[in-house]
């Protein structure tokens, strides 16, 4: 029982007590479940900024807290791996829960399942953190299924509402398609390997063939695909705010969406043996980065747009680790959290100023009626349009440069023109809502949201400002690159650099390309050069195409779940009631056994029955005992 | 004491039938009696089995607490009880559900209470003495008695066309009992030819040689009984009919319980007695059972009424456990017993939850429901543990179980075991599908809008069921270390009759995580 030991298990610990309390005593602590709920996290988050400290000054470590599952050969215990990796992630979702848990206890305030709120809200900080430590693939499956369910418990929180019941169901299912694959990885690495763990594992990993390595990295990327809302399973997530707007900053922006990433950084030995496999990540990562961009355009709903603009920023990431920039990928992770959450929290802030208007178009003119909201905001605009100083710009910049100087030059196409985009959607709202006319309902009062929100979204926003100077002097020599390399050092550099373009070039570009989406939406919303309407009637294939998402879910709704449907009705009605039950009643009325059956039962005689059976079997055994 | 723990086995078995004797003094009017004293016998009846989980000693595959007498020495049928790991906790199940059906009822159940609970205790004797007796013909009649009191619980109290579906549980089962019954007897002749001795001692019985291909006809036999009983697909329809149709008490002994006698015919009679036939016919049974996953997880889908979807949602469920059991991986079939205790506790809890429903909305109509969760929290919540339960969701017991069978499972038969993986997202879409019409949602039915929360009697109920599915969710050890040896032992007793595959190789060798 050393300190390390003590540390690491406090910091799921407490998260964990949380929700024991608030869900089964919640109605006693009343609003003081909130208070204490996000102390809790709090205490966490200072937990994990102490072991941050041990590890950076120290080595990483792992630890067993009990063996958890032995049967025959098979074994797996609840351990944690401590490393740089891990205490990054462990800093970041502690750190984004403290700030998300404080928010909710203004944005929940009213609400009649506050309690309830914050139990599953400390369950998911509680499964998230242990994701992140977890040493071996089952614990993380554990854990993986866990903040699943979190996020399924959390989108649909208001049950009463059809949408969010339908919305939180779509989640789990599409996540268990994908996990689905990720089981199945699991199953053949450990015939593979024999193991679980990941050090056994990753030190198994050169001398297995590359076809399996391959096949392996594909399956556990499907995992991910489904997680991190990448095409072809990103469809659950837009719908999924349908939960409390809190919920989808910390779930759906900052932290369970980015365990796919994380994933494959964790498991950066099994996908840097497999290039296939990295590629395949990369292109999955590169058109879900400019499909979820391209869709985010013409949306009208202000959370969907930040929905799908993080579908969009978590296809950077796969770019990244796609190419085996694992550093940047994280990077851009940690710079995300921050800067998407941020917009998620002042998201919630408009709505809760509107009396939880969602709609672009009834906004407008907001930005003197709630300051604080719409600076933050524009400062996360800022950020996820990658303009200097702000975080996102040395993130995806340094994903971006990577991808061209590693020879990917049509992805890197791709990621500036997406730049560009998302650029544009996110100054399209913030005009549209901050600037320009009002279409306020004059019914609703608008009103600055109380402190208890606008600190959390103040010190996000600085956050946003600061972070990004961890990505200097730029790219492999950074703060963060040195910092967190080591831990990579046994990946396989299956993607060397092949230019040395240097970074103020390439930085131009994309800086650029911000700008020149920022004007666009400038010169579209504010100076109103050219009509909106004009430019949609011009491209009206284009935009309905956007508009209707693509179609993706009228799609999978004719090709999957109707013919799934109509075959299991086929089943039952043909297969179980006509054919093989009749066959069974059929045999049985030959013999007429039927016929028999009902006069018998009769209620006067059934006491005889019982009695007859209970002396028959005491006589027969009494009988044979005699003898 | 010592005579207490000796006898231990057999005082389990005639406690239920001395208490339906003492029931039976007692005047049919006092009701509130009958069902206090009823409750209370078989909460004693199952702290007396939670003395057989004390003295066990986990370590051995030996059968313990044995009891041997002769009985009808002519046939060599002798009176011989004694458990391993597995009959251990299929027999601590026996006596918790037997308790949890006694205490659901009291609501449910509401004329002939004399009668149904001696027809429970009955029953209770009868299931133990099937899992303890080691001989064959011992284990036949308990098997068989077992009919009589469950044709009558469905018959009397059931609903609908109760009668109907308690005569076709009960001719299904007959029938796939009396070939079984042949077979059994046949390998008992054999035996005879072979030794000149008449032996229904399963332990002496499994030394018979038998030549392969009798060895199929005789698996096919004990098949047809066994799989009857679990039910397998095609064998199934009795299932549906039998569940809807029970009162609740019926459905969570028949569900939790009833189905785990096939299977568990499998691993004590026909797995060890026809080793060769087994090794060569698992991989049939295997498709057998991976269709069984699909077909009952599809059907489940387009249920309408929640009984039925609770009970093909079974169908799905055993089909995991035959290919856990027939991968004959020792992962996988630890997996499978364990899976077997899983969803005894799982689904008896659905069914308790489905009942608790129809008593008050007096509808099983998943399409009458919705909104129950703003009435109810309590049953809201435990509910929906029990249906996370049962689609494996990790934390809780059935993931464990599933997780052990399919990883188990995939190196021999990779294929069908990705094709029963699929099954997880299909469970996950029908028991979502139902909770959120049940429990989420508006009201739209006005029975809904005076529902009434669960009171203390009905937490009493379920709540041994959900700690359960914690406790075997986080800490499965307990389970593990008992069934494991004697799974072991199982998979080197089918091995050591030639065609030894690479069992042994499987066993070992593997490092871990």
């Amino acid at each position: 029982m050393d300190a390390k030991f003590i540390i690491t298990w406090l910091i799921p610990l407490f998260p964990f007590a949380g929700w024991f309390l608030w869900g089964l005593f919640g109605k006693y602590f009343k609003g003081y479940s909130g208070y204490i709920a996000s102390s809790f996290v709090v205490i966490s988050f200072i937990l994990s900024s102490i072991l941050f400290f041990i590890v950076s000054y120290t080595h990483g470590f792992t630890t067993t807290l009990y063996p958890w599952i032995h049967a025959a050969n098979f074994k797996a215990g609840v351990s944690a791996v401590i490393d740089r990796l891990s205490v990054v992630m462990l800093v970041m979702v502690t750190g984004v829960s403290a700030l998300v848990h404080i928010y909710s206890i203004g944005y929940m305030q009213d609400d009649k399942g506050f309690a309830r709120y914050f139990s599953f809200l400390n369950l998911f900080v509680f499964s998230m953190i242990m994701l992140v430590i977890s040493n071996n693939l089952l614990l993380l499956y554990v854990f993986w299924e866990a903040v699943g369910f979190c996020s399924y418990i959390l989108i649909g929180f208001w049950y009463e509402k059809k949408s969010a019941s339908d919305a939180g169901k779509k989640a789990f299912i599409v996540n268990r398609v994908g996990d689905f694959g990720f089981a199945i990885g699991i199953f053949l690495l450990f015939i593979t390997t024999g193991t679980l763990n990941y050090e056994t594992i990753f030190k198994m990993i050169p001398s297995i063939p590359s076809i399996t390595v391959t096949i392996i990295a594909l399956l556990l990327f499907a995992g991910a695909v489904g997680k991190s809302a990448q095409f072809p399973l990103h469809v659950w997530l837009p719908d999924a705010m349908e939960g409390p707007t809190p919920v989808s900053a910390l779930i759906h922006a900052a932290t369970m969406v980015t365990a796919g990433v994380y994933m494959i950084a964790r498991f950066h030995v099994i996908f840097s043996y497999s290039q296939f496999a990295s590629e395949v990540v990369l292109t999955i990562g590169t058109f879900t980065a400019f499909l979820a961009a391209f869709i985010a355009l013409t949306q009208f709903d202000i959370k969907r747009i930040i929905a799908y603009s993080t579908i969009s920023q978590l296809g950077y990431m796969f770019m990244a680790v796609g190419i085996g920039s694992y550093t940047a990928g994280i990077f851009h992770l940690i710079s995300h959290a921050v800067f998407k959450g941020l917009l998620f929290l002042t998201a919630g802030s408009v709505m809760h100023g509107l009396a939880g208007e969602l709609d672009l178009r009834k906004m407008g003119g907001l930005y003197s009626k709630m300051r604080t909201t719409a600076i933050t905001f524009i400062v996360g605009g800022l950020a996820l349009s990658g303009i200097p100083p702000f975080s996102g710009f040395f993130s995806k910049d340094a994903i971006l440069a990577d991808v061209y100087n590693k020879g990917f030059y049509f992805a890197w196409v791709i990621g500036e023109i997406t730049a560009l985009m998302t650029a544009f959607y996110i100054f399209r709202l913030i005009f549209v809502a901050f600037f320009g006319e009002s279409n306020l309902d004059p019914e609703v009062h608008v009103h600055e949201s109380p402190k208890i929100m606008t600190i959390p979204m103040i010190i996000l926003a600085s956050l946003a400002l600061i972070i990004g100077f961890l990505g200097i002097p730029p790219f492999n020599n950074s703060i963060f690159y040195s910092f967190l390399h080591v831990d990579f050092k046994n990946a396989y550099n299956f993607a060397p650099f092949v230019n040395s373009t240097p970074w103020y070039i390439l930085s131009l570009i994309s800086v650029l390309a911000g700008l020149i989406g920022i004007c666009t939406a400038y010169l579209l919303y504010i100076k109103k050069v050219v009509n909106p309407e004009t430019v949609k009637n011009i491209f009206k294939p284009i935009y309905a195409l956007s508009y209707n998402k693509v179609y993706i879910d009228e799609i999978y709704n004719f090709i999957i779940v109707k013919p799934v449907l109509g075959f299991s009705n086929f089943l039952w009605k043909v297969i179980d009631i006509s054919i093989i039950d009749g066959a069974v009643n059929g045999i049985a009325s030959g013999f007429a056994f039927f016929g028999v059956k009902a006069k018998r039962i009769q209620n006067g005689m059934l006491m005889s029955y019982i009695l007859t059976l209970t002396i028959g079997v005491a006589a027969l055994l009494f009988y044979f005992f005699i003898r | 004491m010592d005579f207490f723990i000796k006898y231990l086995l057999s005082i389990l078995i005639f406690f239920p039938l001395a208490s339906v004797v003492l029931l039976l003094f007692i005047n049919k009017k006092n009701e509130g009696l009958l069902r206090n004293l009823a409750s209370i016998l078989s909460l004693v009846e199952f702290i007396f089995s939670v003395y057989l989980f004390v003295y066990f000693k986990p370590d051995t595959y030996k059968f313990q607490f044995v009891e041997k007498l002769n009985w009808i020495s002519t046939f060599g049928a002798s009176y011989f009880l004694g458990i391993d790991g597995v009959s251990l906790f299929l027999i601590l199940l026996t006596t918790l559900l037997t308790f949890v059906s006694l205490i659901s009822s009291y609501r449910y159940i509401k004329d002939h209470i004399k009668e149904f609970v001696i027809l429970m205790l009955t029953l209770e004797t009868f299931m133990i003495g099937t899992f303890a007796s080691l001989d064959v013909l011992l284990f036949y009649l308990f098997w068989e008695f077992m009919l009589i009191p469950m044709y009558f619980i469905i018959g009397m109290w059931g609903t609908g066309r109760r009668v109907y579906s308690a005569v076709k549980f009960v001719l299904y089962t007959l029938s796939g009992s009396l070939i079984m019954l042949f077979g059994l007897i046949y390998i008992f002749i054999l035996h005879y030819d072979q030794t000149g001795n008449f032996t229904f001692n399963i332990l002496r019985l499994y030394n018979t040689h038998i030549p392969i291909n009798l060895q199929i006809l005789l698996f096919i036999a004990l098949f047809l009984g066994f799989a009857i009983k679990i039910p397998v697909f095609p064998f199934h329809t009795w299932l549906p009919d039998a569940h809807t149709e029970a009162p609740t008490a019926g459905s969570v002994i028949l569900a939790g319980v009833l189905l785990k006698f096939g299977v568990y015919g499998f691993f004590r009679f026909a797995m060890p007695l026809l080793p060769a036939a087994t090794l060569m016919l698992a991989p049939l049974v295997i498709i057998i059972g991976v269709i069984g996953v699909l077909y009952g997880a599809l059907v489940s889908m387009v249920q309408k009424d929640l009984k039925r979807l609770v009970a093909f949602s079974s169908v799905s469920h055993m089909g995991f456990i035959m290919l856990g059991l027939f991968a004959m991986s020792a992962i996988s079939v630890d997996g499978s017993i364990l899976q077997l205790l899983n969803h005894g506790i799982t689904t008896g809890a659905l069914f308790l939850f489905v009942g608790m429903l129809y008593e008050r909305a007096h509808t099983r109509q998943i399409a009458d429901f919705g909104g129950i969760a703003k009435k109810a929290p309590i049953l809201t919540t435990l509910f929906m543990i029990s249906v996370l339960a049962s689609i494996g969701l990790p934390g809780l017991n059935g993931f464990v179980g599933e997780f052990l069978i399919l990883i188990g499972s995939f190196n021999h038969y990779m294929l069908l075991t990705i094709i029963a993986t699929s099954g997880i997202i299909f469970a996950a879409v029908y028991l979502l599908w139902m909770f959120q019409r049940v429990m989420f949602q508006g009201i739209t039915n006005p029975q809904i809008e005076s529902f009434q929360d669960m009171d203390l009697r009905e937490i009493i109920t379920v709540l041994p069921l959900i700690l359960l599915m914690f406790l075997i969710g986080f800490y499965p050890a307990p389970f593990l270390e008992r069934i494991d040896p004697t799974v072991v032992h199982f998979l080197s007793m089918i091995s050591r009759h030639g065609y030894v595959h690479n069992l042994i190789k499987l066993k070992m060798g593997l490092s871990n995580a």
